[in-house]
Order: C-alpha cells, then structure tokens, then sequence
C-alpha cells in the first residue's frame, strides 16, 4: 500500500479532515446566530472573520484530538480511516498544524474582533483539548458531561465578538448546548456502545449499562427542556421563539422518553436512539434558528 | 522511492502548495478588508 509507505507527504485534504468539517458546520451555526442574536451589529467584514476564527479554532480543536487520540481512532470503525490512524499523515504534521491553527484563530480573533471573544476562544480550544480530550475522555464516564462545555462556547463567542461582552442570553445559549450534550452524545453510545468498549473509552453505556444510560438520557432531557424555553420565559425573546422552542422540545421530549423507557432486544437496530441522535442535531438548528427569527423579525 | 511513489508524492506536494497559496492570497484580502472596515469605524 502507497500511502502506508509515505506518511509525511500528507494531501491537503487530509488537513482539511483533520478539522472534522461536519462538526464545524454546528459550531459557526451556533456561533453565527449568538453574533446574530446580540443587540449590536457588527461590520459584516469584522463578523466574517469572527465566525472564520470560530470555525479555525474548532478545526484546530478537532486536530489536536485526532492528534492524542489516533490509538483510540484506529480501534473504532467509525473513525479508522482518519488519516493518522490510516497513515496518510505523520503524527508531529498533525500536531504542529493543530497548535498553529489554533494560535492563528485566537491572534486574528484578538487582532481584529476583541480581546473579550479572543479570550472565550482560547478557553474553549484549551477546555476541549486539555479537559475534555487529555484529562477526561478515557477516565471517567462523565466525559462528555463536563466536556460538554468546550462545544457550547461558539453562541458566548458569536456574541462577544458583536458586543465585546457577556450578558444573560448568550450564557442561556451555553447552558442549552451543554445541556443537550448528554442525551445527544449517550444516544450516540446506545448504539456506537461496541465500537466505544473496542477502545477502551469509558462511555456511560460500556461503564454503567444501558439501563442507566436510558434513565440519564431521560433526566437530563428536563433542564434541557427548561432552559429551552427559558429565553422567551425571562422575555428575552418573543412569542415565535417560545412557540417554537416549545414545539420542537416536545418533539425531543418525546423521543427522548422512548429512548428511556425502552430496553433492547436481540438482534435490535436501535432506531429510536438513532432517531433521537438525528434529531437532537436538527433541533439545535430549529432552536438557534428560531431565536435569529425572533431577534430580527418579531 | 519507486517512480510512482515519487511522482505521488510531487503532485500532493504541488496540491498542498497551491491550497497554501490560495489562502495566503485570501489573507491578505481578508487583512486589507479588516483595516478599512476598522479605519471606517474609527479605531
């Protein structure tokens, strides 16, 4: 095989790869409509460029993973043709592409946006790479709890970069997202669950069982829910948002509560979990969405 | 190195420099549009 012999001279799309592409497409959307959301307007050029830092921080954020992670990546099916696990690139190109990247998103953030969004930016490569990535991912269960975090950033970023500032939307915005993880992450494990033990990654299905994934799906689907709606509640957006965030949370309720009361069968394709885990990224947009929508037109 | 493996390692090697060019032509769009939009706004 060509490409085994030749790990150094990587193509530029296994750079690209290195990004997780289809992770970015959530964080600029979550982080465009938290630019979007906020009271200021930006120029659209300052904008641009704080949403091309959001999007060169997560592709740096999701190189350095790949990059401590190629063992794990190599033992799971879904992720063994990344290009360090596949051998297309040499492991030290990933890492100095990694902390390049990120190093140019926080100095172009700082450079031309403000020190406020180029700061949250920072914290949040570090909380993904460091927190979540080294520290948590292969000790504890509660990994994708707390690592949570590092992906609700973007909405804090998308704002900061318009206001300079933090207020009580933009933390509500964070709070959804780091809320939601759970459930979105442990429907992805009910039915990724062999893939993850493969690796030895303590995901909560392989350490605790189905049984108590199920429940902790369903428990924390309720402060998901309320911080949902919460926005229009604490009339920070209008009737359309809440309309909307009502429905589309009841929709996920729903799917949420059959995933909890449910318990396998042999030979089971897990088509409520895998609808769930669709949806759950669906609903993000519908969310999100709805409270551009709102800001702008209500 | 056989003929092929070198004639693939060239064109990834080209491959990677065009894509370098094109975004380091696109920064330096993206810095001149970034000074006029802050010299517009007056900082």
């Amino acid at each position: 095989m060509i490409t085994a012999t030749l790990p150094i001279t990587a193509d530029w799309r296994d750079f690209l790869a290195l990004t997780k592409p289809r992770v970015m497409t959530l964080v600029v959307f979550t982080g465009l409509c938290g630019m979007l959301a906020a009271p200021v307007q930006i120029a659209p050029v300052l904008g641009f460029t704080a949403i091309l830092c959001i999007a060169l921080g997560a592709g740096a954020s999701g190189a350095l993973n790949m990059w401590y992670e190629s063992d794990i990546d190599a033992k799971m099916a879904r992720t063994h043709k990344r290009p360090l696990p596949d051998g297309r690139m040499d492991r030290q190109a990933a890492l100095h592409f990694g902390v390049g990247l990120a190093t140019f998103s926080v100095l172009l953030m700082g450079f031309a946006v403000n020190l406020v969004a180029a700061a949250i930016l920072l914290v949040s490569i570090l909380f993904y790479v460091l927190v979540y990535t080294v520290w948590l991912k292969r000790r504890t269960p509660q990994n994708i709890v707390i690592g949570g975090a590092a992906g609700a950033f973007p909405p804090l970023i998308g704002w900061a970069a318009a206001t300079g500032d933090i207020a009580l939307l933009p933390v509500l915005l964070f709070s959804l997202i780091f809320l939601w993880t759970p459930p979105h992450f442990w429907a992805l494990a009910l039915f990724m669950k062999t893939d993850y033990a493969a690796a030895g990654v303590p995901m909560l299905p392989v350490v605790a069982g189905e049984r108590v994934t199920r429940t902790q799906i369903g428990l924390y689907t309720i402060p998901m829910a309320v911080v949902a709606v919460a926005p229009w509640a604490l009339g920070l957006t209008h009737a359309p948002y809440g309309a909307t965030a009502a429905l589309a949370t009841l929709v996920f309720a729903a799917l949420a509560i059959q995933v909890t009361f449910r318990t396998k069968r042999p030979d089971d394709t897990m088509r409520p979990e895998k609808r769930l885990f669709g949806y759950s990224i669906a609903y993000l947009f519908i969310l999100f969405g709805a409270l551009v929508a709102d800001r702008w037109f209500a | 190195m056989t003929p092929e493996e070198e004639r693939l390692v060239r064109t990834r090697q080209q491959g990677r420099a065009r894509v370098m060019a094109l975004l380091l032509g696109a920064f330096v769009i993206l810095m001149f549009a970034i000074s006029i939009a802050k010299i517009r706004a007056g900082h």
